[in-house]
């Protein structure tokens, strides 16, 4: 087994920029200066959901959930004043699909020092899909402790839901073909931001 | 990485990156509250044992239990090999239950080849005979990482009863695959035949005298156990004389520190307290000979992770 590259969380979106197509393709489907628009209206509806930052955890599912997690905490900061205790959650290890494909290298994760039990966790994830990842993420939390509440916030949710999961807070509604991908594209780890809509081949 | 592993040769620098790395996320694991994750779920893992082991079998199975394998015990003693049994048919006998992984111990060189070549089962060697034993070279290197930061270019001195040592050939191996500067120490009399030939090609140093190799102020010292259990005798005049020339007394302790401060003892256990390492030595705040247990758990969670998770291996 070569190194395989880091696992994708969502099996919907793209595996990353290395792969030759996405540039240029498809269409836009959310410029930077909408996704930015979009993610501080998310920041706001977690602050008002949760009738302030008391409480509250961010933690972002590698690998594209980790800087949006980090970006949701700054523009808290921004309007609150408040640094919420955020990091990522590895759900590598709690996936359904592990035997179905090559192994996978795990994605790192950091969990505040101050722990989840009792806290109202936000999940943050790029594009919500099956609602597979969501799953694992739910058992993975419940490993690390008692958090009072679990939300989600997703930048983009694509329909498709395999299972009863839905998004508390939502960048962008994007209806799509199951034959359709989705591709995210963040400047953190592709060099700009945008959403794409892409015919699938695969 | 390839489906079994048996040799440390088996494994790239990019493999070993990838097992130490994914054992530093198993390490979390093993400091929650509960200590059990999901990922190999409905997998069986024996381990098939014919020689005497504690840290190596615990620490397998509490591996293999904290990720939700099923993991079995079994010991040469008390098994059917006892009346007579072969080792090919105990290993298809119980194969034939079917198995995901055997992780092996036994006494005999190249028993872990031999046996994947037989069955079908991921076959994982935790020690063949004087041959190898790739975990307890990875968590070696998992432990000087997590002292040093990094494990190439480091000065790295491997001291004792070399001939008998399994851990010595696998570290060499893996100590070189990650660049470090290695000398061994041993009398002539437990120096492998041939390693003068495999050091001049291999680019490591090799002397007879231990304090010479203190004197250059290694970052790692890494103590061998006097392996008694496969001597026949000869190989040293008296214990008394063997600490004398290559034990790690309290003075050479003291030597140590004194030429690298940040030095780090490290011993792969069981010790003989007292014959190659003192007491002193053994629970100096420089000995990592602890850390090594903690990290055989984490690193033995990562192989089985990598064996093990996935569809199978496809190379």
């Amino acid at each position: 087994m070569a190194p395989t590259p880091e696992g994708k969380p969502s099996p919907n979106s793209d595996p990353g920029p290395t792969t030759p197509d996405g540039e240029g393709e498809g269409r836009v489907v959310l410029t930077d200066a909408e996704m930015a628009r979009a993610l501080r209206r998310m920041a706001h509806e977690v602050i008002e959901r949760n009738k302030g930052t008391d409480g509250l955890v961010v933690l972002g599912i590698p690998r594209r959930g980790g800087p949006l997690a980090d970006r949701l905490v700054a523009m808290i900061e921004e309007s609150e004043g408040v640094r919420l205790p955020h990091g990522t959650l590895d759900v590598t290890m709690y996936r359904d699909d592990l035997r179905a494909k090559p192994i996978r290298a795990l994605a790192g994760q950091s969990i505040p020092p101050s722990g989840i039990d009792g806290a109202t966790v936000v999940l943050v994830d790029d594009v919500l899909y099956s609602g597979r990842t969501i799953r694992a993420a739910l058992d993975a939390l419940a490993d690390l402790g008692r958090p009072t509440a679990v939300r989600l916030a997703v930048l983009v949710d694509r329909g498709h839901r395999e299972l009863p999961i839905r998004a508390d807070h939502v960048g962008k509604n994007l209806p799509t073909s199951s034959s359709e991908r989705v591709s995210v594209r963040l400047a953190e780890t592709d060099g700009r931001d945008e959403v794409r809509i892409l015919q699938g081949r695969r | 990485m390839n489906k079994h592993l048996l040799s440390m040769a088996d494994l790239s620098l990019a493999d070993i990156e990838l097992l130490l790395d994914t054992a530093v996320q198993m390490q979390e694991v093993q400091h929650r509250d509960v200590k059990k994750i999901p990922t190999l779920r409905g997998r069986t893992v024996i381990n098939l044992f014919f020689e005497d082991s504690t840290r190596t079998r615990s620490s397998f199975e509490i591996a293999g239990k904290w990720m939700s394998a099923d993991t079995i015990n079994i010991s040469g003693k008390g098994s059917s090999t006892s009346k007579g049994e072969s080792l090919r048919d105990t290993v298809l006998t119980i194969c034939a239950m079917g198995v995901d992984a055997l992780v092996m111990r036994h006494s005999a060189s190249g028993a872990a080849h031999q046996v994947a070549q037989w069955v079908d089962a991921v076959v994982i060697n935790a020690g063949d005979g004087t041959h190898e034993h790739p975990s307890q070279a990875l968590l070696d290197a998992y432990t000087i990482k997590q002292h040093h930061g990094r494990v190439e270019g480091l000065k790295v001195a491997i001291v004792g009863d070399l001939l008998h040592s399994r851990v010595v050939r696998s570290n060499l191996i893996s100590l070189r695959t990650q660049g470090a500067d290695v000398t061994i120490v041993a009398p002539p009399t437990l120096m492998p035949s041939g390693i003068r030939d495999w050091a001049a090609r291999d680019g490591f140093a090799l002397t007879y005298d231990f304090d010479e190799a203190l004197a250059a102020g290694p970052d790692v010292l890494m103590m061998l156990r006097v392996q008694r259990e496969r001597m026949s005798g000869g190989f040293f005049p008296t214990e008394r004389e063997y600490t004398e020339g290559y034990g790690l007394t309290r003075d050479r302790l003291a030597t140590l520190m004194s030429r690298n401060e940040r030095a780090v003892i490290a011993h792969p256990g069981p010790m003989n307290r007292g014959l190659e390492i003192s007491p002193e030595a053994a629970d100096a705040a420089s000995s990592v000979i602890l850390d090594q247990v903690s990290a055989g758990v984490a690193v033995r969670m990562a192989i089985l992770y990598h064996l093990l998770a996935g569809e199978g291996n496809v190379q």
